[in-house]
């Protein structure tokens, strides 16, 4: 299989089940979705560009995905005792971007992401931007990028992957 | 006046429930403790041109702090002398020369004081001139400033602001003097968490190195296992740097020491802290030392802290160059800012640092700060339990003597200490 072989219904699956393994706390399987240097990024406003010299909530390499992973499921995670939950309702995505011949897809997905914890529910609507490309083992996440529509607000503890 | 003796809640080792829950407490510690104190607003880099501005919380008051025509600072209300819009709604902008209410139009200089009011002439012989609205804006209090730190204080009555600060400004200096220019800069946005919790639990554990063993066993087990994995000798990333040391053992925390000062503030973390080890920059040091001599530049980077407490509003450290700042919302409700800075003429990376700890350490989806919020926010719930009214601050309570004086880090004197404060701001009378 080559990029040029990719179909727009492969990319909007892809995003679909990303959620999914989310949502079913299969966080292997989810984290096997980022490519090795791939991050997961959720800044602190809408409007910035720089994750390193600007605030964000979250900014995770492979290393920082998987103790964060790791730590969800350590039997010491005190705000895991009862296990929360979360839930992803996402709009069909939008291929923003189909360029086979550089390998780089891109995607708009706005979502309302659910959190249950503790008996609190959060709700949280945004808007998810995944930048795939094509490896060896399928469709891979270069980033992921989620733009909170509260982001630049006071937010409550959120525990889980948007 | 109503009379309230802060003794029947703060006693010399327990505290009672009632401090955390009762909102009428919570009403009076705005009215007296956060009103006496010399409170953070602020950061002048954040107004750097006459006219600029920004909004904020003083204790439960709508304020502005902006830059005055003659370079100085002032903090108003926000609050139109006519019906009480507030003059400004943005977290910050550029108000010109003027403040223009938006609602009918009434302007003010800088300074606050009253520039015109729409159809002036129709005010003749209605008392207008007599009442308050002439006068202009509120001026919140006086207002001070440190190496570009601006604290304000509502309350006229109390220690001036270099006695009431006492030490911490040295502490403001050290982590000023972390560029080589002197200068800092407020850089890369400020995140907030929303704290279902009473702003004192949260103080409190910013002064308790004695909790992490037990409450963040979960993220520092499981960076240690995942960084385990790594070939040995590979380089270990910054983020790695700052997430390690949670794991230490309480001889760590016992030895990192503490100094009590007087009026509530403290310095967690006099020997040594978790942010001792960081990896030095290169050229860094000798960039310090040129331009503050060997000596200074050495205590500059030899001063670590884990938290410097500034009471009741603000928690620093000197590296990171970050800064926590509560903004009580209500006796169950606080809001949490993590900030930045960037020291002016030094490398870059000592600002990328401050974001990396801030998102790491006090973001609303830190791994770190999850365990904490469960547990503050499991507290407020639990204490309003019948049952037992009181909350434990024993632990080394048999040698405790006025501030200053040097305790070991994992010392419960350092809440102790708080709530002497506590109880001498609450009073009904504050000392001069």
């Amino acid at each position: 299989m080559t990029p040029h072989d990719v179909t727009r219904e492969m990319l909007v699956d892809f995003v679909v089940h990303e959620a999914q393994l989310l949502d079913e706390g299969r966080y292997s399987e989810w984290n096997a979705l980022f490519n090795d240097d791939g991050w997961y990024w959720l800044p602190a406003a809408p409007h910035y560009d720089d994750p390193l010299h600007q605030a964000s909530h979250l900014y995770d390499d492979k290393l920082l995905r998987t103790v964060r992973l790791a730590r969800l499921q350590s039997p010491r995670a005190h705000s895991q005792q009862p296990p929360g939950r979360s839930h992803h309702l996402l709009q069909t995505p939008a291929v923003l971007v189909m360029a086979p011949q550089d390998n780089r897809f891109e995607l708009r997905t706005p979502f309302i992401y659910t959190e249950l914890r503790s008996g609190r529910t959060t709700q949280l609507p945004g808007v998810a931007r995944h930048h795939l490309t094509l490896g060896a083992h399928g469709l891979r996440i270069r980033l992921k990028r989620v733009d909170l529509l509260h982001a630049d607000t006071a937010l409550p503890a959120i525990e889980f992957y948007l | 006046m109503t009379s309230f003796d802060p003794g029947q809640l703060v006693q010399r080792a327990q505290v009672h429930r009632d401090i955390y829950l009762d909102p009428t407490v919570f009403a009076l510690e705005m009215e007296r403790l956060w009103a006496r104190s010399w409170l953070f607003v602020g950061h002048d880099s954040q107004v750097p041109e006459v006219g600029d501005y920004i909004t904020t919380v003083l204790g439960g008051q709508n304020v502005l702090m902006l830059r005055r025509t003659d370079g100085s600072i002032g903090v108003l209300h926000n609050r139109c002398a006519h019906k009480g819009a507030p003059l400004c709604s943005d977290a910050a902008g550029h108000a010109g020369r003027t403040l223009r209410c938006p609602y009918h139009g009434w302007s003010y200089r800088l300074d606050g004081t009253l520039l015109g009011v729409p159809m002036r002439e129709s005010y003749e012989g209605s008392g207008f001139e007599q009442c308050q609205a002439p006068q202009g804006l509120s001026p919140y209090g006086a207002v001070a400033t440190h190496r570009g730190f601006v604290f304000a204080r509502a309350s006229e009555v109390g220690p001036p602001f270099a006695d009431a600060m006492g030490d911490v400004l040295g502490a403001i200096d050290l982590l000023a003097d972390r560029s080589p220019e002197g200068r800092l800069r407020v850089a890369g946005g400020v995140l907030r968490t929303l704290v279902h919790a009473n702003w004192k639990i949260y103080l409190e554990n910013v002064n308790d190195a004695f909790h992490p063993v037990t409450t963040h066993a979960s993220v520092t087990q499981s960076a240690q296992a995942v960084w385990g994995e790594r070939p040995e000798g590979e380089p270990k990333p910054a983020a790695m740097q700052q997430l390690l040391p949670f794991g230490s053992g309480y001889e760590f925390f016992d030895r990192m020491g503490a100094r009590l000062l007087p009026h509530g503030h403290s310095i967690l973390g006099t020997q040594k802290s978790l942010h001792s080890a960081y990896d030095a920059l290169g050229g860094y040091a000798q960039a310090l030392a040129a331009a503050h001599g060997a000596e200074r530049a050495q205590a500059v980077l030899g001063f670590a802290p884990q938290n410097v407490v500034a009471y009741p509003s603000i928690a620093l450290k000197g590296v990171p160059q970050v800064m926590r700042v509560l903004r009580p919302l209500a006796a169950d409700r606080t809001i949490v800012e993590a900030w930045a800075f960037e020291p002016v003429g030094a490398p870059r990376e000592l600002l990328a640092a401050g974001l990396l700890y801030n998102r790491q350490v006090f973001s609303p989806l830190s791994m770190v700060a999850h365990d904490d919020l469960h547990l503050f926010e499991g507290i407020q719930r639990a204490l309003a339990a019948r049952g037992n009214p009181w909350v434990s601050l024993h632990r080394g309570a048999d040698a405790d003597a006025p501030a200053p004086r040097e305790v070991s880090g994992i010392d419960e004197a350092l809440l102790r200490h708080q709530y002497r404060a506590w109880a001498a701001l609450m009073a009904d009378e504050v000392a001069a």
